[in-house]
């Protein structure tokens, strides 16, 4: 990617985990191990994955909430990974954090005109009509009155309070925004009005995101590349279009599959699969494929050697000893397994769950 | 016939100082053994307050529960609470959205799942914890006879979850009441869960009452479905009606404010405007009215009753002018 405005590179994060009076350190949760990838001028980059894969952990470390423990993070051409905080702050004008939950990531002793208006008096920074003016302008960018100046947050509704939260990240006309899960909060009906909303800001005002979920319909629905976390790493990195369409990963195959669609008749055709048991801790994960343990395709390669992110089709990028929709031309060891992965995916949930596909 | 029927069913709130909230009006629906209903909403519909009333969980004071919740043909409103004491938990049994809280953090999960069998099956230690480790077993928990001594907090949420359903098959409950089961658990093990409550359905011929407001599950696993809104059904059909052909605006806007893996990317979403709290009381009209786009003048004259659909068989609406088979077919491509 040329110019690049945000270019990570071997990105880590361990919390250490300490015990006793003297707080020796007993291990570390490796909550984000080794994650590269560029996000360019204007797109979204949608960051997908299980709870607790560190996605959160990676936004926090994007905006320098959290240092890293190794790794590099490039944004706009400067090496910011090991900027003291001091020097940090002009910097925050230029890369804002959306938050998850509109509840409690407002204060609700100010007002909604301190609340958006904070950044600018942090900041310092002299506005032509004064802090007021440019308050009710942003907040009717966000589709609020500029009579909600003086209300409180209680007196808004969850979708109400999540373009609050907005609002207070374009005071400083940021050009980048991570968004950590920006509608898993809302109720179903609003959560169009948040994401057409997001949209609508980019193409105004030249937004590039980030955007963090869970939630793979809404990932697809708003990103133009997708990357996939398992445990603290990228395992698939791809366009939007590319990954949906031909997921090479199989945990992304096993992850759209248990994606339940409000169609019923749909429902019964789309091909299956089952993954057994939970995502195993952070701090002790898997060696080599850290995906070994609950793979259907997982061979002794798997537990031996951990696969590079390489890329498998043009920008497609993908972690795995054995891909699914393998381009000819490159490694598909595995086809041959997709039989047998059919077949164990109808075994019912039981039969000892956990690492049930490889024992 | 149906295990269990749930006529006319209303829950006022009151507390001094305050107005009455009347979380619940005129519900009625009916599930038979072996039969899935859900019932679907957003936030605040009164989902969860419908499946206390079913389970006698409400508050003593303060919530008032009207209309007949019939059991078996037991009335359970009137039951007193020792009779009720003794369906709940071993024919009535319920699942929440949050394992953390009906699990007994400072008991092991053995304990709590022996108790149960000890209690309502009058089974001896030997046998209780025989027949837990196999309850685990099934529900899918690795390593049982391990897991059954460690402590809520010592496994995940979906092993935790996958725990609560162990404990409420104990009993081979006759219904299962499960209020957003999922809805806290990741999407791999979600699917592991629905599919589990599937099995127990077929196998056992349990009534199962799925409570949620995620459509795809619905979409996956309810013979019928009840979209609530404001406390009241506004739309009752089979699942292959309802997501075919909604005919209430309210479930149309749903369909259409999702975006969906199974269809093409949209350009654009079309959300409904406004948040479910910009209601108006039924008492005035539609509750729905404010954020309509179908709104008619009678809309807020009056409330629209729950009636049959005179295009559909077995299909019952609530609305005034509800999305009529051209618009229809708009909305759903
Ligand atoms: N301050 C901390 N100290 C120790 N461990 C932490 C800390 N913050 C996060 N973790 C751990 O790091 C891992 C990644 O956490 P993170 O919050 O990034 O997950 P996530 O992908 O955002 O999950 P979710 O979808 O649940 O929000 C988890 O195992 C978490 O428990
Ligand atoms: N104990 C209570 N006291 C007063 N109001 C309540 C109580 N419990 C629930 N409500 C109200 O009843 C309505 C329905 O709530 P609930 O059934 O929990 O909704 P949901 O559909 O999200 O499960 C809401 O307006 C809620 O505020
Ligand atoms: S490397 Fe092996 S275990 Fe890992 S995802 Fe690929 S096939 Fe599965
Ligand atoms: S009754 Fe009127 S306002 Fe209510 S849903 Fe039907 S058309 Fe809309
Ligand atoms: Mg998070
Ligand atoms: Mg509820």
């Amino acid at each position: 990617m040329s110019d690049p405005l945000l270019s990570v590179t071997g990105l880590r994060k361990h919390f250490p985990i300490t015990k006793g009076l003297l707080r020796r350190q007993v291990g570390a949760v490796k909550a984000v191990d080794g994650v590269d990838f560029d996000v360019a001028r204007g797109e979204t980059l949608g960051l997908v994955g299980e709870s607790g894969c560190g996605k959160t952990t990676t936004g926090r470390l994007l905006i320098r909430l959290l240092d890293p423990t190794g790794g590099t993070i490039v944004f706009d051409g400067r090496d910011i990974t090991r900027l003291p905080q001091r020097r940090m702050r002009p910097l925050r004008r230029d890369i804002q954090m959306i938050f998850q939950d509109p509840y409690s990531s407002l204060n609700p002793r100010h007002t909604v005109g301190a609340i958006v208006g904070a950044p600018f008096r942090i900041q310092g920074i002299e506005t032509e009509h004064g802090v007021k003016r440019a308050v009710q302008e942003i907040l009717e960018l966000v589709g609020l009155s500029p009579e909600h100046y003086n209300r409180y947050p209680h007196e808004f509704s969850g979708g109400q309070r999540q373009r609050i939260g907005i609002a207070r990240t374009l005071a400083l006309r940021p050009k980048l925004i991570i968004a950590d899960e920006p509608v898993s909060a809302l109720d179903v009906s609003i959560q169009a009005q948040v994401v057409n909303l997001l949209e609508d800001l980019q193409n105004e005002l030249d937004l590039t995101y980030v955007v963090i979920a869970h939630d793979l319909s809404v990932v697809r629905h708003i990103s133009e590349r997708v990357a996939v976390m398992y445990l603290g790493k990228i395992v698939e990195l791809a366009d939007r279009r590319s990954l949906y369409e031909t997921p090479m990963h199989p945990y992304t195959v096993a992850l759209m599959s248990a994606v339940p669609v409000p169609d019923p008749a749909r429902r019964r055709q789309r091909d299956r699969i089952r993954l057994a048991g939970d995502v195993p801790s952070p701090l002790n994960p898997p060696a080599a494929c850290r995906f070994h343990t609950r793979c259907w395709k997982a061979r002794e390669v798997c537990r031996q050697e951990e696969p590079p992110l390489a890329e498998l089709a043009p920008g497609h990028r993908v972690a795995c000893h054995f891909p699914e929709n393998a381009p000819a031309a490159a490694p598909s060891r595995g086809d041959s397994d997709r039989q047998v992965s059919d077949q164990r995916s109808e075994a019912p949930a039981g039969g000892g769950g956990g690492p049930a596909a490889t024992s | 016939m149906s295990l269990l029927d749930v006529r006319d069913l209303s829950i006022v709130f009151s507390r001094r100082g305050r107005r009455d909230v009347r979380a619940v009006d005129e519900v009625t629906f009916s599930v038979a053994a072996g039969e899935t209903v859900g019932l679907v909403g957003e936030s605040g519909c009164g989902k969860s307050v419908t499946s206390l009333a079913i389970m006698g969980l409400l508050p003593k004071r303060g919530a008032a529960v009207g209309g007949s919740i019939k059991f078996d043909g037991t009335e359970l409103t009137s039951l007193p609470a020792d009779k009720m004491r003794g369906l709940r938990g071993r024919d009535i049994a319920m699942v929440f959205q949050d394992p953390m809280t009906s699990l007994n953090p400072v008991i092991p999960i053995g304990l709590q799942v022996t108790e149960v069998l000890r209690r309502h099956r009058d089974m001896d230690a030997a046998a209780a914890s025989k027949e837990a480790a196999s309850l685990l077993e099934r529900v899918g928990i690795p390593d049982p006879a391990r897991r059954l001594k460690e402590y809520p907090h010592q496994l995940s949420g979906g092993m935790r979850q996958r725990a609560l359903i162990a404990m409420a098959l104990a009993c081979k409950p006759r219904l299962l009441i499960a209020d957003e089961p999922t809805t806290a658990l990741d999407v791999t093990i979600q699917a592991q869960i629905l599919e589990l409550l599937k099995e127990l359905v077929v196998d056992s011929g349990t009534a199962l009452v799925m409570i949620t407001h995620d459509l795809g599950v619905v979409a996956g696993m309810c013979d019928s479905v009840h979209v609530m809104y404001s406390g009241r059904i506004v739309e009752r059909a089979s699942r292959w009606e309802l997501f075919e052909a909604p005919r209430h605006p309210y479930t149309a806007g749903l369909l259409a404010s999702v975006p969906r893996l199974d269809q093409a990317r949209g350009e654009k979403l079309e959300p409904i405007p406004g948040s479910p709290r910009d209601t108006i009381p039924w008492t005035q009209g539609c509750a729905f009215a404010p954020r309509c786009r179908n709104r008619i003048e009678s809309c807020t004259q009056g409330a629209p009753e729950l009636v049959a659909d005179k295009l559909r068989p077995d299909h019952d609406l609530r609305c005034f002018n509800p999305i009529d088979v051209a618009e229809q077919e708009a909305v759903t491509l």
